[in-house]
């Protein structure tokens, strides 16, 4: 038999979130999917190298992790997002839009590409017709591509409730692709301090690029809660508090979270993860700063990571948050 | 009522005179300067790109001035533009001023609105419908007559024999027009502005250096953020030609014109998508200057502006495909006029370089 054709995805960005749909998708239809190691020096260092010097960290390191990658695959997926959702003006970040001609412009000697427009705004069943010029990229036709799709949407969803339920993407990806059953979680006691940590998936979910953030607020008794452990539906009912919505999905993701934590699930206080010379965040951090202020005074700190962003920093900064709270908390 | 608005390169003028004729009081802010850019970025997201930060703190200006509403442009995105309002609004209300910002989108994403905010400046100046129909006809002619007066300047310069008399008149030419109210006045003003340029005595032995300036509208039009970089190129002997005019701009986004696809087209290859703000017209215009002989491009843009950052990830190649050298600026609160001055300078000398042994290279 021939050997499978071998399709990488780089784990970074949309990794977080759409990983499991594609994993599912690609390997139904009898093709291997790869994905590069999980972020390392290696590959920020790859990536701050094959970069424009004026993008952001996360730009970088998906440069890095194609070039980690690009050796290792006979095609590479790297799907433009331009939309997932119809909603006003809804969209990604420019960089992302661009992320596909922008790696093809900077490193040399890339495998195959396949960066098919996901624009799921636009006309019906845009989602099948996606998985079909997909499939069709790959000389895939006929029944199974259905097949293949309409299973992979059930892991996707599956794999959205398991984040949702609180499992952390490694264990929820697990359960949705294996199909294994969850495993059961602990009874945590009631922490002293509940803590908001929000921000893109792509640096909440990357223990290096955030320095082991979770772990670290975990050591401290503080129970962290993410934009994906909301209910989809619930975080969809923020939609109304907006004067006009930001153009950007993962933004739009984030500020809803901020009000349905200032709203309805009360927490000690708010953490925004952002990179270094995000654009979108420039807007975002100061409208969550602002609401959390119009809301209850509830505390606000800002993370901002970059490529030197060292471990004994970040720390002192949550420290310092998380002491502040406990004081506050005792005051009443 | 008190009605400002933001300053972007000379259409104050014509803006002013909107208001004016609308039965406002207009407050034109003071132009920018050092105290607009410290005022504000003292209040903007430390990571709000430079004409956020300038459009705060003019705003901050007219509200000492007295304003009560400030009209802006607002956007569909993903550019951050099109949500400043949004922002510049909360931050307004936050120091405690009661200044509304009226944002106008574009017509396509909100008829209502955009008619509704109409409808209310013209209830508030006492005005009609049909005073705005005449109004528009002499601003549109006003901003026209502006840009055609300004890039002749541009033309000009180069050639001047006295350094920096362009500048004098093309500032005179500003205040003529400043009086200009009529469509006929404005027209009279214009042809009056265009004979004083063309008076300027010049040097026609100069073969001045063609350079491209392409990038975010707002840093390519208002000569504060950009540091004067046109009138700085002029005078070391250069003709720039900048992508984008307001009234062009103008044309382009209510679809009378479509210049702009030329651009989009050549960009095709190097970018297929469309990623706001101005940057896929950065790759298309440079390759377009490539192909009409020009020296040199040079891209402006607001530091941490995204579109801009695509586009230069993607322009190393095109200078390279095209052969023709790229010079990236990215301007903040922090650039200083000599900096800028310095690599415009080294920037010029390897233009003049090229040419020289391409020149040589033809002749042996």
């Amino acid at each position: 038999m021939q050997m499978a054709l071998k399709i990488g995805f780089p784990r970074t960005l949309f990794y977080f979130l759409y990983y499991p749909f594609w994993n599912s998708f690609f390997s139904s239809l009898g093709f291997e999917i790869v994905t590069s190691p999980p972020t390392t020096k290696f590959s920020l260092d790859l990536g701050v190298k094959e970069a424009v010097n004026d993008a952001c960290l996360p730009i970088k390191l998906y440069h890095g992790h194609v070039a980690e990658l690009k050796d290792k695959v006979d095609v590479l997926f790297l799907p433009r997002m331009v939309s997932v959702r119809k909603l006003d003006a809804e969209t990604f970040c420019p960089k992302f839009l661009g992320l596909p001609d922008m790696i093809r412009n900077s490193i040399d000697g890339l495998p195959r590409i396949i960066d098919e427009k996901v624009d799921l705004a636009k006309g019906r069943f845009a989602e099948w017709r996606l998985c079909k010029k997909v499939a069709q990229k790959l000389d895939v036709y006929g029944f199974k591509v259905w097949q293949a799709y309409r299973k992979a949407k059930r892991v996707q969803e599956k794999y959205i409730a398991g984040l949702a339920e609180g499992y952390s993407p490694p264990a929820a990806m697990e359960v949705a692709v294996t199909g294994a059953v969850a495993p059961l979680k602990a009874a945590l006691p009631e922490p002293e301090i509940n803590l908001a940590i929000l921000g893109y998936p792509y640096l909440i979910y990357d223990s290096f690029v955030n320095v082991g953030l979770f772990e670290r607020l975990a050591d401290m008794g503080v129970r962290p809660w993410t934009v994906e452990m909301i209910p989809p539906k619930r975080l969809e009912a923020q939609g109304d508090k907006f004067i006009k919505h930001l153009f950007w999905h993962f933004s739009n993701r984030t500020m809803r979270g901020t009000y349905y934590y200032l709203n309805e699930k009360k927490v000690d206080g708010i953490v925004h993860v952002t990179a270094f010379g995000c654009g979108p965040d420039a807007m975002v951090d100061k409208l969550m700063e602002l609401e959390a202020k119009n809301y209850g005074r509830v505390p606000f700190l800002t993370l901002s990571l970059d490529e030197h962003t060292g471990e004994a920093g970040i720390l002192t900064r949550i420290e310092a948050f998380v002491d502040m709270l406990k004081l506050r908390r005792r005051k009443g | 009522m008190k009605v400002s608005f933001p300053i972007m390169g000379n259409s104050y003028l014509a803006f002013k005179q909107l208001l004016e004729d609308l039965g406002h009081e207009a407050i034109v802010p003071p132009m920018p300067s050092a105290r607009t850019m410290t005022l504000g970025t003292a209040h903007s997201p430390e990571f709000a790109c430079i004409p956020f930060k300038i459009l705060m703190g003019t705003y901050l200006e007219a509200i000492e001035k007295g304003a009560e509403l400030i009209i802006s442009s607002g956007g569909h995105g993903p550019c951050r533009a099109g949500y400043y309002g949004v922002i510049h609004q909360k931050i307004i209300e936050e120091l405690g001023y009661t200044t509304k910002v009226m944002i106008f989108d574009s017509i396509k994403m909100g008829f209502k609105e955009f008619i509704g905010n109409l409808n209310y400046l013209l209830n508030t100046g006492k005005s009609s419908w049909f005073t705005l129909i005449k109004v528009y006809r002499a601003i549109w002619d006003k901003l026209m007559a502006l840009d055609e007066i300004e890039i002749l300047a541009h033309q000009i310069r180069p050639y001047e024999m006295e350094k920096g008399l362009t500048s004098k008149k093309y500032d005179a030419c500003l205040q003529m027009m400043d009086q200009a109210r009529t469509r006929a006045q404005i027209a009279e003003v214009k042809e009056a502005c265009v004979q004083l340029l063309q008076a300027i005595p010049r040097d026609p032995n100069r073969k001045p250096l063609k350079i491209g300036i392409v990038g975010e509208i707002y840093v390519q039009i208002e000569p504060f953020a950009n540091l004067d970089i046109q009138a700085t190129l002029g005078e070391m002997g250069v003709y720039s030609k900048r992508g984008i005019h307001l009234s062009e701009w103008w044309t382009e986004t209510t679809g009378q014109t479509h210049n702009e696809r030329a651009a989009i087209q050549a960009a095709k290859p190097y970018l297929d998508q469309m990623i706001g703000g101005h940057g896929i017209l950065s790759v298309g215009e440079t390759i377009l200057h490539s192909k009409h002989g020009y020296d040199g491009v040079i891209q402006l843009a607001p530091f941490s502006c995204i579109p801009e950052i695509v586009a230069k990830g993607i322009l190393t190649q095109v200078s390279r495909d095209y052969n023709i050298p790229v010079l990236t600026i990215f301007l903040d609160e922090q650039t200083g006029k000599a900096g800028m001055q310095t690599r415009l300078e080294a920037f010029v000398d390897l233009l003049f370089q090229r040419r020289q042994k391409r020149l040589e290279g033809a002749v042996s």
